[in-house]
């Protein structure tokens, strides 16, 4: 019974002391301090404002990219007991005392942390030395710019996290695949690859591209499993069928629950409602759930409307009309008809009413049961307080001379009759004879003479229109766009036969019962193509720098300035870094080349499997760099030096590579080698020189004065602020 | 195969019809270009030269005189001799039927395969309608094809290297690149395919350890020499020959700097001589350096209510006018400078000026208010009465690269102006103002203080009655500048052509579907329409055979490197061959899913010449690969010959019903029941 009393219990464990002094090492330099600056820095106001918004679960749209790095920062928040009560509209804005300053900074910060380890484990994984290993995790330790970068609450370090959790997993994965394939730990790698790849992507569309290499990597290797004529059929079915689960089906879901668990979270309704379609608003609380709840869901005729105009852009609007007329000639000597003007106003208004009709019929209000309107049908719009038909007619509209004029019809008697037919198209529609819906039904309205289209043009309004947005009738309507469909917004059976009773009727709000809710997908999609296309203009920035102003490191980005001293915190990357990475790159390059073509000629400089590493090191390590890197010079957007901080991490990981590979194969003699060691470590002192020189603008302490922050100005590019005395 | 050249001029098919009544929609355009070669009138356009160069080439050997103006689409041609720009456009355009033809015969060996490919193109609406007017495109894909056809044709000598036919296919490769290049920048596209496939080669040659190193030297150079050196010498020849021809000032001037007006006849700065320094009291224009950059101008106008103060307009404008007319004035004295006693003053690097506006007596004014488009900028107005304004009227002007104290030299001084109230420099931002601007370029004042082309000033012209003239011929540009300005030009209209805000664009995935097409010429019911718009059966059918080959090729590599031999034959021609075009169809397709630019559907027509020669091959390997399942020989002919017929037969069926496309049509719109057209309105979309 107590038989396993008679053996001592022994606990063997294997530490690797080197990853753990380096964790620690990586924790200390990143978390030092981690409170100073107690002040908004940089980005951290932009980030911060949707931290708080989550807070308070009020919905918002961020273009920037997809939700989970927000959450991330959100959950340091929430664990803080951050109750998002603060202004975030200053960099360099005091704290108040409600935020909790270092729970928020904590994540981003550990995760740039643990990226130190991460680094060494890849090379290792990569069959490089310890010694090579040990240099790339203090090449990352002692980047600056990383630092800077991970101790703020910004994204990046955790993209870079993701990216290398990736790439780590990933290489282990393959490590495992030649002994014990479909085992455990097998499955665990392979699965861990991809919920990081899906993580990264999560955090920020830049985690895209690694994800890309990863795969092509995957497919590179399942090839060569291919030629493997030992696989059977069936086994390599199997590992196809796993890979594509692990490295795509998984990596989906989970971003798609990166989505479900946004629009979970955040269910009250906000600043960037607006942006969404009715049908969206409407499923958040507050806001135009509050107007909209209880309506009638389907038009019928009698219907008292309010129709938006579905494109949003360049603000949203309903379909308006007031009393004032079209000037009898514009600005430009171009005549109009001096009927009623239509426009789209932007605001919510009492003439933005409109009343639907039967041309049939003369009556104004909603027969019992109520007669819907259906897909193909044809109406009249009826101006509620006005009482004049929405009209085109073949006269040049105001703004957009090649389309018609939209009015409100006045009679004249100039023999111009009333063209107020217009047909009702559900583009939306299931069948052809779906019922008009509120909300949910995109209409566009076809003008029955003319089969011109009733469309917002984005022009706006000279004085006499009141600045209000152009609609005109597109008379060559060119295939769907969304500015020439409309949606019924509010809505109401109309009940007064009177005017004056109607007039009352339209100024009280509306309400009656029934209520909708969107499906998660169409939720998503909807939200997904939101962020990628919604696009902010005009966005000149001080710091902003082109992709090739990177490699060089000729620009800086001022991140922090203390209000009185000269104390200040910088994103400047460690020059003798980057200096070296860049001529590793260079070097991996030409020595890269000059292999291939020698041994194209069957001349074999170094053993076959020197040459495997050094293609498979320098493909994820310089393979990560071109990925990242390079798609920024096709990229229109604003960008900045942090933009480039994935793509120089892998590039510093090259460098042991490069180095190793010196070392080994091209210092062939003794004395040649401890030369090689004596040079290395002349250099690694001359990087830490610079992280020791530079350390005062990456942790913002101690206060410089005015000479050492010139003596800082290493690059005339570089712009340090100077207090005038 | 004579008879084929002979098919293709079904193109030349009642092309004079159209031509009669009207000219058509680009024609206006590009046949206003020929018109101006012939004039010898200097015009600015986005693309190279050498399309329109022929064209007026064209045009001038068959008699036409440039007089006809061209001013939009669906103008009568009256007595005007077009027909020989057209025929031209058409000539070209009927030859890519037997270079299709020749190239895939080359490719697969096989003779179905090649009749099939020149079989779509002929019977194609969509490239006979494009072929028929006077536009850019046929001569494009001439150019294309012809190189395209060369290199199979060069790769085919392979075994038999520095042979006179080796050489020929290898320089005509060349010649047709440099064309394809000089019509328009999208023959980028088949340079690129041309070096890849030019790379693959010389990495097949390098491995080949027969050949010693010195042959492999030989074999670089002469592709260096053939495919580098040839092309650009012809490029720039080009260039050279454009320049030349056109040596008379035009609408194009105000795109080029100042020191390339100078060379133009007629223009102001032609033998011009100035002042060479600037005084005070000068009248002068100010031009902005960024390429196509305007004159800072001022009008009688003002902001409107909303947008920053409402004080007078100050933009940046392309052309010549009086309105672009400066006075240069001491900042703190109001003395009448004109008066020809008063001792002359130069302004010098570093003083502190007014700019008066010559027109309105405005001062050039800027303050805290934002710009009208770039929001971040101050804005910049004419401000006060008669030269009275307030201190927000001050400039410090400053020359790049001097030091305080210099003289301010006219044309040749970078400078730059700095208000000095605010510290923002004077640019232009290069965005075009709303009609309240008469859509003329915005200027504004950037506080961010970045050394671009975008903030500097040239003083092009100079008035002061009290200076010598001297005459400024130092200022000729060489004409490296000169091509590479006029390269700048072209790149910056390129990118400049950005679709406007709620515009309908064509979008690069509607093209392989055919969803919409474009109307060349006539809207309403009674014009005689023609439509642009690939032939829809054959378009789907290209469509489909590209979803076909991706299957293939994978099922094909993946039996191959599984050890399967049976695949061998197939492999050749499917993945050599098919790769081949398959690139091209790819290099010439997905770029346009980057570009900012206005996409239109004729873009896709190069890559549809690729998707068609694509069609022809995949189709003849999957014929003969189920062909050679039927054991008995004369099965498997059955199978195959049948198999060719159908798709003939297809073609040609689906060509009489939509050739009206191409030929014309008159009467109601398809979407009414009436139209002879009716049924074919297959998709919404199609607007005939």
């Amino acid at each position: 019974m107590l038989g396993f009393l008679k053996e001592p219990v022994v606990v063997t464990a294997k530490i690797n002391v080197n990853l753990v002094a380096l964790t620690m090492m990586g924790l200390i330099s990143r978390l030092w301090g981690l409170c100073y600056p107690r002040a908004v820095v940089f980005d951290e106001v932009y980030y911060g404002q949707f931290v708080s918004l989550y807070m308070k679960r009020i919905f918002f749209v961020d273009d920037s990219g997809p939700p989970f790095g927000h959450m991330l920062l959100a959950l340091g928040g929430y664990l803080g007991g951050f109750d998002g009560n603060f202004l975030w509209n200053r960099i360099g804005a005091e704290y108040s005392m409600n935020v909790p300053v270092w729970s928020l900074r904590l994540l981003p910060a550990l995760a740039g942390a643990l990226c130190v380890p991460l680094a060494y484990q890849i090379l290792v994984e990569l069959h490089l030395s310890h010694c090579a290993a040990l240099g790339a995790a203090l090449l990352i330790l002692l980047e600056n710019s990383l630092i800077t970068q991970s101790r703020f609450m910004l994204l990046e370090s955790i993209l870079i996290f993701f990216i290398l959790l990736a790439v780590l997993s990933y290489l282990k994965f393959y490590n495992l695949q030649k002994h014990s394939a479909f085992a455990g730990s097998w499955w665990f790698w392979l699965l861990l690859t991809g919920v990081a790849c899906s993580c990264a992507v999560g955090v920020k569309y830049m985690g895209l591209f690694t994800y890309m290499l990863l795969l092509a990597t995957a497919g590179l290797h399942f090839w060569h499993m291919i030629g493997d004529q030992n696989l059977s059929n069936v086994s390599l079915l199997c590992h196809f069928l796993a890979r594509g689960l692990a490295l795509i089906i998984i990596p989906m879901g989970l971003y798609l629950s990166f989505f479900y668990v946004h629009l979970a979270l955040l269910y009250r309704s906000g600043p960037h409602d607006q942006i969404m379609t009715s049908a969206f608003q409407a499923s958040l609380e507050g806001g135009l759930a509050r107007i909209t709840q209880g309506q009638p869901l389907e038009v019928a005729y009698g219907s008292q409307i309010t129709l938006r105009n579905v494109l949003g852009k360049p603000m949203q609007c309903w379909l308006h009309s007031h009393t004032n007329t079209y000037p009898i000639r514009y600005e430009n000597g171009r005549g109009s008809s001096h009927q009623q003007q239509v426009t789209c106003y932007p605001f919510k208004d009492v003439n933005n009413w409109w009343i639907v009709k039967d041309p049939g019929m003369q009556q104004l209000v909603v027969s019992n049961p109520p007669r819907p309107v259906r897909h193909g049908h044809i109406v009249q719009l009826v101006h509620g307080i006005t009482t004049r038909y929405l009209n085109t007619h073949d006269v040049a509209a105001p703004l957009s001379p090649h389309s018609q004029e939209v009015s409100c019809y006045i009679d004249y008697n100039i023999s111009m009759p009333a063209q107020n037919l217009w047909r009702v198209e559900i583009v939306n529609r299931e069948s052809d004879t779906d019922v008009w819906k509120t909300i949910l039904s995109e209409v566009r309205f076809v003008h029955v003479n003319t089969s011109a289209v009733l469309k917002l043009s984005g022009a706006s309004l000279p004085e006499w229109g009141y600045r209000q947005l152009e609609v005109v009738g597109e008379k060559l309507s060119k295939g769907y766009h969304q500015s020439m469909v409309w949606n019924v917004e509010e809505h109401r059976y109309g009940k007064s036969q009177e005017q004056k009773e109607r007039e009352v009727e339209l100024h009280s709000p509306t309400q009656m019962d029934i209520s909708k809710n969107l499906s998660f997908m169409a939720k998503f999609t909807e939200l997904q193509w939101k962020i990628l296309t919604l696009k902010n203009e005009d966005t000149e920035h001080k710091y902003s720098s082109s992709a090739l102003d990177w490699i060089t490191m000729d620009t800086n980005i001022a991140y922090w300035l203390h209000p009185t001293s000269g104390a200040q915190i910088h994103l400047l990357g460690n020059v003798a870094t980057w200096a070296s990475a860049n001529a590793a790159a260079l070097v991996y390059l030409c020595l890269s080349l000059w292999y291939l073509l020698r041994r194209r000629r069957e001349i074999y400089d170094i053993p076959e499997d020197a040459w495997q590493l050094w293609m498979s090191a320098g493909g994820i390590c310089g393979g990560g760099w071109a990925v990242n890197y390079l798609p920024f010079f096709l990229m229109e957007k604003t960008l900045f030096l942090y933009h480039y901080l994935p793509a120089v991490t892998f590039q510093i990981l090259l460098i042991p590579v490069v180095l190793q590979h010196l070392s080994d194969h091209l210092c062939r003699s003794v004395l040649l080698k401890s030369m090689f060691s004596a040079l290395i470590v002349a250099w690694f002192s001359s990087v830490f020189f610079v992280y020791c020189t530079f350390s005062p603008v990456t942790y913002g302490q101690p206060a410089l004065s005015l000479t050492e922050l010139k003596a800082l100005r290493w690059k005339d590019t570089w712009n340090i602020l100077m207090r005038k005395q | 195969q004579k008879k084929h050249p002979k098919l293709s001029q079904i193109g030349y098919y009642d092309l004079c019809f159209v031509g009669v009544f009207f000219s058509s929609w680009d024609e206006t355009h590009f046949g206003k270009m020929g018109s101006y070669y012939i004039n010898r009138t200097f015009f600015f356009d986005v693309h190279p030269p050498l399309g329109k160069m022929l064209i007026g080439l064209a045009g001038y050997l068959s008699g036409y005189d440039g007089t006809f103006p061209f001013q939009k689409p669906g103008d009568r041609y009256e007595q005007h001799n077009y027909i020989g720009m057209r025929g031209f456009c058409a000539f070209l355009g009927s030859c890519l039927v037997p270079f299709a033809y020749l190239t895939v015969l080359e490719l697969s060996k096989s003779l179905p395969a090649a009749l099939l490919a020149a079989f779509i193109l002929i019977f194609d609406t969509g490239c006979i309608t494009l072929s028929q007017y006077i536009l850019l495109d046929p001569i494009l894909m001439f150019f294309l094809m012809a190189a395209v056809l060369s290199m199979v044709k060069c790769n085919s000598c392979a075994d038999r290297p520095f042979s006179a036919s080796w050489w020929l296919w290898l320089s005509l490769t060349g010649v047709s690149l440099a064309g394809a290049m000089g019509v328009k920048f999208v023959g980028l596209f088949v340079v690129l395919l041309v070096g890849l496939n030019t790379v693959y080669d010389l990495w097949d040659l390098l491995g080949n350890l027969s050949l010693s190193l010195v042959m492999f030297g030989k074999h670089l150079l002469a592709r260096v020499l053939c495919l580098i050196v040839l092309p650009l010498a012809l490029y720039t020849a080009i260039f050279a020959v454009h320049f030349a021809v056109l040596n008379r000032s035009g609408p194009g001037d105000g795109f080029f700097s100042s020191a390339f007006q100078s060379q133009l006849i007629g223009n102001n700065l032609h033998n011009v001589s100035v002042p060479e320094h600037l005084a005070y009291g000068s009248v002068v224009t100010m031009k902005n350096l960024r390429m196509a950059g305007g004159y800072l101008h001022s009008h009688w106008h003002l902001y409107p209510e909303g947008i920053g103060a409402r004080q007078q307009q100050v933009t940046a404008y392309l052309h010549k006018d009086l309105n672009n007319l400066w006075i240069i004035k001491k900042h703190d004295s109001d003395t009448d400078l004109s008066d020809p006693s008063s001792p002359v003053e130069f302004v010098r690097h570093g003083d502190i000026i007014r700019l008066e506006h010559k027109e309105t007596s405005r001062n050039l004014h800027s303050h805290q208010h934002e710009a009208p488009l770039t929001r971040k900028h101050f804005q910049v107005t004419g401000y006060g009465i008669n030269g009275t304004g307030d201190s927000n009227d001050f400039w410090r002007i400053e020359v790049v690269g001097r030091k305080t104290g210099k003289l301010i030299k006219v044309l040749r001084s970078q400078v730059r102006l700095t208000h000095v109230a605010t510290g923002c420099i004077l640019g232009s931002s290069g965005k075009t103002l709303p009609k309240w601007g008469w859509e003329q370029v915005e200027v504004t004042c950037t506080p961010y203080l970045k050394e671009t082309p975008n903030s500097l000033w040239n003083f092009e012209d100079h008035i002061n009655p009290k200076l010598p003239n001297i005459s400024l011929d130092v200022l000729k540009p060489s004409f490296a500048e000169i091509l590479l300005e006029s390269h700048m030009v072209m790149i910056r209209g390129n990118s400049g052509l950005k679709p406007k805000d709620n515009e309908v664009t064509s979008k690069p995935w509607h093209w392989p579907i055919n969803y919409q097409g474009l109307r060349f010429s006539g809207v309403n019911e009674t014009d005689y329409r023609v439509y642009l718009l690939g032939n829809p059966v054959i378009w789907w059918l290209n469509l489909v055979t590209i979803g076909l080959y991706l299957l293939i090729t994978v099922c094909t590599a993946v039996a191959l490197k599984r050890g399967l031999p049976r695949f061998w034959k197939l492999s050749r021609v499917v993945l050599r061959a098919g790769g081949q075009i398959t690139l091209g169809w790819l290099l010439h397709y997905l770029p346009f899913f980057m570009m900012g630019r206005v996409l239109y559907f004729h873009h896709y027509f190069p890559a549809m010449l690729f998707s068609s020669m694509l069609t022809g091959i995949t189709w003849d390997a999957v014929l003969k690969f189920c062909a050679g399942f039927l054991s008995p020989s004369t099965t498997a002919r059955r199978v195959y010959g049948g198999g060719f017929l159908a798709l003939v037969l297809l073609i040609l069926y689906s060509f009489y019903l939509f050739h009206p496309l191409s030929y014309g049509m008159i009467g109601p719109m398809a979407s009414n029941p009436s139209s002879p057209m009716a049924g074919l309105r297959w998709m919404d979309s199609w607007e005939f």
